[in-house]
């Protein structure tokens, strides 16, 4: 019988910011045994550090309680375990939270687990001295360059530490900063008991977790052939129904809108996937040259074959640091000879801020023409030279705050002195924001001590 | 003939750092096989002169009949770092499907027109 066991894991949410539709209706609309909930971008630790660094209870997804809260008495009826990566920079506050809105509904004996041990920003010195040099992957460049202008630093933890804390008894796992596919891997690993060495099952299970990782997408959503695509208002989040040998199929509850065909799964598996032969995990190297799709009925596409590696033996690191300031508007043109003008206004608002000792490097400005071809800017088609209107979109940037907020007192202006036909300026002055930077690197892990802690309401 | 490169693949398209990632799936074994011959780096190069200034690198899934390209420079920065609107190479796919191809006509056959 063990053999034949199946698990369902949803994933509700592709990215802070994403539909509560997605979770609210997964709930609602058909079995389900985890549902896993992605908040974490690259520069969404660095927002929450800062955050934090303002007021000592946040510094996490503040969507997430609101969301438990929501649906806290179905997930209690249905029996169904959440893992998160909702904890941001401020797990244990998350958590306190949560507490407090699970004992607001009167639930008690809720177990809700912390796992932390990704956060080393504070660790930072104590690592560089021990001669970890914590270089850009891509520059090669040594961390001393920018560690002045660190704002966050955490490392990608991978599936175990979740498993751990299901195997305590958690209903909810919240993290920090772990790998999407492994929101997914935990749970497997728990119920199926895979262990460190099952590099092929663990392998097949980050695919599941990457095919699902951005909700929707695999399941219709930004799909070339959209107009085949029914009712993407209801589109169904996708569910892995997973066995214990590490395949899976790729699902969506009866009745959802949206599609799931091996044409949406692939478009998935092609999303930042780098090269496929290679793709990196915390506990595995996937190799998605050997991952095999079939059709297996009209809303359910099978995944096999998935080949393997042992992982490397360091974590990947996402560190963020202030790489300066930027600021943008825009202004709407109308026509007759709209581009034309657009084109006008822009040299306007260069000289003018030349005449007050303002100059930007060509690398520090931008000028962009939206609906005259910004997004395909230079390809066959992709442009128009006489459209009907235009947003002039202009933006600077660079180290000195001041003059980036220069920038953004000369683009009203134009309303009364520039050519006629200047509107939509409703948005003011734009203001000078930071630049979050990113700086990838990796770090031993045997210098990495995930923990977890568990609660109960 | 000549024929939008939609008519023979699908496309996705997200950020990778400071460049973008473009995945081109086949929409047939035939036209797989004509774009894995066809459709180079140096041809998607040559496409995007207009957004990516740095290299692009090709991989080949034969399983998935999907060729990746990584644009190695195409997003003003990257990130946060970036001020262009398409910051995050989100319409880099269909930018690629307007490439137009001089294809043998047979290959169109039982494929989808959506022109």
């Amino acid at each position: 019988m063990a053999a034949h066991k199946k698990v369902l894991v949803a994933n509700g949410q592709g990215f802070w910011g994403d539909s509560i539709l997605g979770p609210v209706r997964l709930l609602r609309e058909g079995p389900l045994d985890y549902l896993t909930l992605d908040y974490l971008a690259e520069v969404t630790l660095s927002i929450m550090q800062k955050q934090r660094s303002r007021d000592p209870r946040a510094g996490y997804a503040t969507d997430f309680v609101h969301l438990i809260e929501r649906v806290l008495p179905e997930l209690l009826e249905k029996n169904v375990k959440v893992v998160a990566n909702a904890g941001g920079v401020n797990p244990h506050a998350c958590k306190d939270a949560l507490l407090a809105v699970i004992g607001k509904r009167a639930a008690s004996g809720v177990k809700v687990a912390v796992v932390e041990g990704d956060d080393i920003l504070e660790r930072l010195d104590e690592l560089l001295q021990r001669g970890e040099t914590l270089a850009n992957l891509d520059t090669k460049r040594p961390l001393a360059e920018i560690r002045d202008r660190v704002l966050s630093a955490n490392v990608y933890l991978g599936a175990f530490p979740i498993a751990e804390a299901l195997g305590q008894g958690a209903q909810i796992v919240l993290c920090g900063r772990c790998t999407d596919p492994s929101l997914v891997v935990g749970p497997l690993v728990h119920e199926f008991g895979w262990t460190h060495a099952d590099h092929a099952r663990l392998a097949s299970a980050t695919v599941a977790g990457h095919i699902v990782e951005c909700g929707a997408q695999c399941t219709g959503g930004n799909y070339t052939d959209w107009r085949a695509v029914p009712d993407l208002a209801m589109v169904g989040y996708p569910l892995v129904e997973a066995e214990a040998d590490g395949t899976f199929a790729i699902t969506k509850h009866a009745g959802t809108g949206g599609l799931c065909t091996v044409d949406t799964v692939r478009h998935q598996l092609v999303y930042e996937m780098g090269d496929p032969r290679r793709y990196l995990g915390p506990d595995c190297v996937a190799d998605f040259t050997s991952v095999r799709l079939a059709q297996e009925g009209p809303e359910r596409v099978r995944v096999d074959g998935v080949r393997g590696l042992a992982p490397t033996n360091t974590y990947k690191v996402s560190i963020s640091y202030l790489a300066g300031w930027k600021a943008s508007g825009e202004l709407t043109l109308s026509g007759p000879d709209a581009l034309e003008k657009a084109r006008l206004c822009a040299r306007i608002v260069w000289e003018r801020l030349a005449y007050d000792g303002c100059h930007y490097g060509p690398e520090e400005r931008l000028e962009e023409y939206v609906g005259a071809g910004t997004c395909h800017a230079g390809i066959p088609g992709g442009e128009s030279a006489s459209p009907p209107e235009v947003v002039l979109r202009l933006g600077v940037k660079g180290p000195d705050r001041r003059k980036v907020d220069r920038f953004g007192s000369e683009l009203v202006p134009l309303v009364t002195s520039g050519p006629p036909g200047v509107t939509g300026f409703a948005g003011g002055r734009p203001k000078a924001t930071e630049i979050v930077g990113y700086w990838p690197a990796l770090m031993k892990k045997d210098l990495v001590k995930p923990r977890v802690s568990v609660f109960t309401s | 003939m000549k024929v939008r490169l939609e008519r023979l693949a699908m496309a996705r398209s997200g950020d990778k750092g400071e460049g973008s990632n473009v995945g081109v799936l086949a929409r047939s074994d035939a036209a797989y096989a004509f774009l894995k011959e066809h459709l180079t780096a140096e041809r998607v190069r040559t496409h995007f002169h207009g957004i990516n200034r740095g290299g692009v690198e090709r991989f080949e899934a034969d399983n998935l009949r999907a060729l990746n390209f990584l644009l190695l420079d195409s997003l003003g920065g990257g990130g946060s770092a970036s001020l262009k609107t398409d910051a995050q190479g989100k319409t880099h796919g269909l930018a690629l499907l307007r490439l137009e191809l001089d294809v043998p006509e047979e290959l169109l056959r039982g494929l989808p027109n959506p022109g």
